[in-house]
């Protein structure tokens, strides 16, 4: 008998602390107290994967001009960098996407640097013969309609496709292009980093990913034009290439001191026009058009 | 049918078969290591920092990383589960709390690694304001260390015969004393043991440490032993990577031409860290028993 | 006042007891930490694990037996489609399947250790065994990635990347775990039940099957749940191999999810506070119950084999 009451007694109090505990975000994280002072010659950049190895190489560059700065870059993902940078543990936070679009997240105390351009292109198994695909055709084998590339000219072959991970950076920019509002992709596989999706898309026969397009090198793997528009640099300027994004560093309040320094070195021409083409990604001061958090081209 | 003679030839030579299997499946995995790895060490690639865009980098932060993270969490450890062993063998009472305490330990050991990991980022990256940093890290580390140790020292201390406590007791030395002047020494060895088990499994964790070290480390200058510079190797509030989650990062980011040669070079090193971890406290632990049983 | 300074002296704490419940605080307070620690781990994951359905008002039958999993988008009713299914049996099969092929090679191996072989070769094996422990799970996984899924694709068919890969590299990866505590339970069998088997004309098999391995099986079944519950928690190398699409498979081939490869590809990308945050702590809240389950049966196996052993 009494042990059975201590039983349900202590049941019913640890189910009282769990509840509470659910129901009070405040206690399991942190959202607000971290206390980050920017002038400080220690500088914390997380966030984007994406972003994580061009923040690292521009850093090292600062920190060869800047002895007694130290900038650590470290990766996570955007959600990650936004949150981080919003709860004040870091300076910047690197993302992938507008901090509009992500939930959780108060945009409007944030604010955004954005310090490249990065465009996406649809990449294929090198054995496939096709070379060229219609927006359409695109959309239609990331929906699951085309399953076969006999469909499309091709082979007698199955369309193995190769997502990138739900929530992450250059899914979100893909298939807000790509497929229309609200619309259901094709379950298939998914896969995070960039590094495996090109080894995965080399050594599979049949398969399309997609990658930004600094990342299209080595072997096995090509990219495809898209309505017999090339994925390069020129084309993104002008916006007739439709798959590109901005690379953001967000601050919590406005950019000061060091930190400050950092995001001006980042936007200069030295940055800007030899890191950024080398690795693929497009300098904000070549771009014709501009796009908002919504995603319309102006 | 099969007379028991036959049966027991048939079983034996299929029990035979199963552990040359095995046996093939380990060497190939030990092989494929060594044999992608071992040509790509060198003096150089151990001695030299990564690098972040170019080929030839090397993996010096990385190992120091490795065994710095390694240490520390040893030595915040070792002092509680060297407690709560030592309690749980000499004084525990046979009672409810016990038992918990005793379920709890064996909760710790069996809790995914990146559970841990998650909790950590949560608790200690964000929560304690530690960020991304060797502290955090080996606080995860601890989690992994703690019931293994705990458990391995505790049946050590059981397996030391009562006459010793007895003998203590006689002389009128407390409890406590016995145990860390007489106990102790003689269970040494065998915690050196459980001690490098445990280090086997810190040696390999990337899940947990990738969310809690994080993933990239500063630049260290290794003349710099001032533990509050950030440039400081032996600072424990920098970020650090170690070889498992170097090995993961240059694979899943690939910006580095020679990904493979260089993570195919840190395995090996790695499994040869394990290696002479084992052959060390083997050889550490003879020694020391020889020491205390022929010294004094 | 003599006889009551003499009391006094008599019952007084002597140094050596003073010193004695120091040191049995001291190392109690050492217990106690461990104690608070996975307390404050059990509260702080299954806290947050539960917010998805105290805060964000989901139905947990529906997140439990829902087998659409797209956290970002909504159904027809507004409702997030965040079915966990999927995800869960594919941990599951993944998990039991290769300790399921892992089971007979280990104890195999450990009867071939323990009772077959010479003590040169058990003791080659064994130190392999114990470097294997060692390796990173991130090589396990790149060794899948460029053995095993070349492997299977070539000769099954497929993209190679599924079901299939993901049990044979975590059997791969649990077959020394499994071993080297199966090695142990052996070992704890006692040496006189092998003699009087011996002494009553059993062959080494008749000893091995009828003997050792029935005194052992506590043991062994520790063993394999141990295995199990290494697998189900483990995270990078499963994440490599098995696809990740969070579909219920069809066949062995295909691409599936564990709970552990959604929640490392995908914790990164969301935000905290958000709900696709939630129920990523949610997935983390069931591999720690799943967790606790295992540590439930072990112990039940433990208490089972002490009572046999004491008749």
């Amino acid at each position: 008998m009494k042990k059975t009451l201590i039983k349900i007694v202590s049941f019913i109090v640890i189910a009282i602390f769990l509840f509470y505990g659910s129901t009070h975000r405040e206690i399991t994280s942190n959202l607000n107290n971290g206390k980050i002072n920017e002038n400080e010659n220690n500088i914390l950049i997380v966030g984007s994967t994406a972003l994580q190895p061009l923040a690292e190489r521009a850093a090292d560059y600062f920190q060869n001009e800047n002895p007694k700065i130290i900038i650590n870059v470290q990766g996570g993902g955007s959600g990650a960098g936004l949150t981080q940078v919003q709860a004040g543990s870091v300076q910047i936070g690197n993302s992938d996407v507008f901090a509009e679009q992500k939930d959780g997240i108060d945009a409007k105390k944030l604010v955004d640097h954005k310090v490249a351009v990065v465009g996406f292109t649809p990449v294929v198994n090198n054995k496939i013969k096709i070379a060229n695909l219609s927006m359409q055709q695109l959309h239609d084998i990331f929906t699951g309609k085309i399953t076969n590339w006999k469909e499309l000219g091709g082979n007698d072959q199955p369309i193995v496709v190769i997502n990138r991970a739900s929530g992450s950076g250059s899914r979100t920019v893909f298939e807000s292009i790509v497929l229309q509002k609200g619309e259901n992709v094709l379950k298939s596989q998914e896969q995070d980093s960039n590094g495996t999706v090109r080894r995965i898309v080399a050594s599979t026969p049949g398969s399309i990913s997609y990658l930004g397009f600094g990342e299209v090198y080595g072997k096995g793997i090509k990219s495809l034009t898209i309505d017999h528009t090339k994925p390069i640099a020129s084309n993104v300027e002008n916006n007739n290439w439709k798959i590109w994004a901005y690379e953001h560093m967000y601050t919590k309040g406005k950019a000061k001191g060091n930190v400050k320094k950092f995001i001006d070195f980042f936007l200069s021409k030295n940055v800007q026009k030899t890191i950024l083409s080398k690795m693929g990604y497009i300098p904000l001061k070549d771009m014709e058009v501009e796009k908002n958090a919504e995603g319309i081209v102006q | 049918m099969f007379n028991s003679k036959q049966i027991n030839k048939l079983a034996i030579s299929f029990i035979y078969a199963i552990a040359i299997i095995v046996a093939l499946i380990l060497l190939f995995l030990v092989s494929n290591i060594l044999i992608n790895g071992i040509p790509e060490i060198s003096w150089k690639f151990i001695a030299s920092p990564s690098k972040t865009f170019e080929a030839g980098g090397g993996i010096s932060v990385q190992l120091f990383n490795t065994i710095y993270l390694l240490i520390l969490s040893m030595i915040i450890s070792i002092p509680i589960a060297l407690g709560a062993a030592i309690y749980l063998n000499e004084y525990a009472p046979k009672n409810d709390f016990i038992s918990v305490l005793k379920t709890a330990i064996e909760v710790l050991s069996s809790l995914p690694s990146i559970v841990v990991g998650l909790f950590g980022f949560m608790f200690f990256v964000l929560k304690f304001n530690f960020g991304f940093s060797i502290l955090s890290g080996s606080i995860a580390l601890t989690f992994f260390n703690l019931p293994l140790l705990t458990r391995s020292i505790e049946n050590s201390l059981a397996a030391i015969p009562n006459l010793q406590r007895e003998a203590g007791a006689a002389l009128g030395i407390s409890r406590f004393e016995t145990v860390i002047h007489v106990i102790l020494p003689a269970a040494l060895p065998s915690i050196i043991t459980g001690i490098v088990l445990a280090s086997g499994r810190v040696l390999g964790e990337a899940a947990a440490l990738i969310f809690t070290a994080g993933q990239s480390s500063p630049n260290l200058d290794w003349l710099n032993l001032n533990p509050f510079s950030p440039h400081s190797p032996i600072n424990p509030m920098r970020p650090a990577e170690t070889l498992a989650v170097h090995i993961w990062k240059i694979n899943s980011e690939a910006t580095i031409p020679d990904a493979t040669k260089i993570s195919a070079g840190s395995s090996a090193v790695l499994l040869i860290l394990v290696f002479i971890f084992n052959f060390l406290a083997r050889y550490l632990g003879n020694k020391i028993y020889k020491k205390m049983t022929a010294g004094k | 006042m003599e006889q009551n300074e003499l009391f006094k002296q008599l019952t007084k704490k002597s140094v050596a007891s003073k010193k004695d419940i120091f040191g049995k605080y001291l190392s109690l307070s050492a217990l106690i930490l461990i104690g608070i620690t996975v307390v404050a781990i059990l509260f702080f994951v299954i806290s947050r694990g539960l917010t998805t359905f105290t805060l964000d008002k989901i139905n947990p039958f529906r997140f439990l037996f829902g087998t659409d999993w797209q956290p970002n988008n909504v159904d027809k009713n507004n409702n997030p489609l965040v079915g966990a299914l999927p995800m869960i049996f594919g941990s599951f099969v993944i998990t039991l399947l290769s300790a399921l092929v892992a089971a007979p090679f280990a104890i195999g191996t450990a009867i071939f250790m323990t009772e077959v072989s010479n003590q040169r070769g058990a003791k080659i094996m064994q130190s392999v065994i114990e470097l294997l422990v060692g390796i990173p799970s991130v090589v396990y996984g790149f060794i899948g990635l460029t053995v095993i899924v070349p492997f299977v694709r070539n000769t099954f068919g497929g993209s190679g990347f599924g079901i299939l890969s993901g049990i044979i590299v975590l059997f791969v990866m649990i077959l020394p775990t499994i071993t080297s505590m199966s090695i142990d339970a052996l070992n704890n069998v006692p040496k006189i039940y092998r003699e009087s088997a011996y002494s009553i004309g059993a062959t080494p098999w008749q000893t091995i099957y009828k003997v050792v391995l029935r005194s052992a099986i506590p043991g062994i079944l520790t063993a394999i749940v141990f295995g199990l519950s290494r697998a189900f928690g483990e995270a990078l190398a499963v994440q490599m191999v098995v696809g990740n699409s969070p579909v219920i498979p069809q066949n062995a081939l295909s691409p599936a999810a564990t709970l552990t490869s959604v929640l490392t590809q995908g914790i990164g990308n969301t935000t905290e506070g958000s709900l696709q945050n939630d129920v990523l702590w949610s997935l983390a809240m069931i591999l720690l119950l799943m967790s606790l389950v295992f540590n439930l049966i072990i112990r039940k196996i433990g208490k089972k084999g002490e009572m046999k052993n004491n008749v």
